[in-house]
């Protein structure tokens, strides 16, 4: 490839859902971006905090209700990729935490570590992971709830200032 | 196509990387690390580098998370290592193949 005149230094990711699947894709590109040499910190809001309470980190689970795209891991089961999933069937006790099972088992093969793992991968490479302030405040969380790996409690303002330079990107997820 | 370092023709793809395994020497990986800005290689360097070597020789998959679980280096001590992106750096002074994984 040729080298860019503009390149990608640096990323910053807002996570703003706490499911496995709403939190996993913001990890792999923040990993991906310092395995890369690119910086990246990752800001947790509203339910994305989530993955970082140390309490629920390790139990993030995958919606089977009103996920309308399940389909997609059908062929877990052996199944058509092709057939639905059906929502009152996502709603019986278990079922999510099956298809979580399911997941976890297809990440690990793939070598994506679990969430707490991947946090402290992130860290230990070097990016940054910061909880939102008002989102800590309307789960009434303390900093002390959050897993040690977390960096910062930064309001949106102190974000933003994060975020500042040149050849710097904000994504939400 | 060729290149010429440390007094030896190599071929290397268009990024750089060593396309045969076996032209490696250890004067082609302290050229391509200084090239890269990495080094001078140290014991720490030359760790990470003959596991590299081996794994690929294995035909193992190589991802950062492997790396920091293998006992040979942690994550932290890779960065430090190799600066701006550790395992395609590594990798390419290593003269193996870019990695082509997403972890």
């Amino acid at each position: 490839m040729s080298t860019p005149s503009q390149p990608v230094k640096k990323i910053c990711l807002i996570v703003s859902r706490g499911s496995l699947d709403g939190v996993y894709p913001a990890l792999i590109m923040a990993n991906g971006a310092r395995m890369e040499g690119i910086e990246a910190s990752v800001f947790f809001t509203f339910f994305g905090l989530n993955a970082l309470v140390d309490k629920t980190l390790d139990h993030l689970k995958v919606p089977t209700v009103g996920n309308s795209a399940l389909n997609m891991a059908m062929p877990m089961l052996g199944l058509p990729m092709t057939m639905p999933f059906p929502t009152w069937l996502g709603a019986i006790p278990g079922v999510s935490a099956f298809a979580t099972h399911l997941m976890n088992k297809e990440m690990d093969k793939l070598d994506i570590p679990p969430v707490r793992e991947f946090l402290e991968l992130i860290s230990d490479s070097g990016g940054k992971l910061y909880a939102c302030k008002l989102a800590m405040d309307m789960f009434k969380l303390k900093r002390e709830d959050l897993c040690d790996r977390v960096d910062d409690v930064l309001t949106v303002g102190q974000f933003y200032e994060e975020a500042a330079g040149e050849g710097s990107h904000i994504l939400f997820t | 196509m060729t290149k010429n370092l440390a007094g030896t023709d190599l071929d290397v793809n268009e990024e750089g990387y060593l396309t045969d395994m076996t032209q490696w020497t250890e004067a082609v990986a302290e050229a391509i690390a200084a090239e890269e800005g990495v080094g001078p290689l140290a014991e720490g360097h030359w760790k990470v580098i003959r596991y590299l070597r081996e794994q690929q020789a294995k035909g193992a998959a190589l991802t950062i998370r492997g790396m920091g679980k293998s006992g040979v280096v942690t994550t932290k001590e890779l960065y430090d290592l190799f600066p701006g992106g550790p395992l395609k750096k590594s990798s390419k002074i290593a003269g193996i193949p870019k990695p082509v994984g997403c972890i």
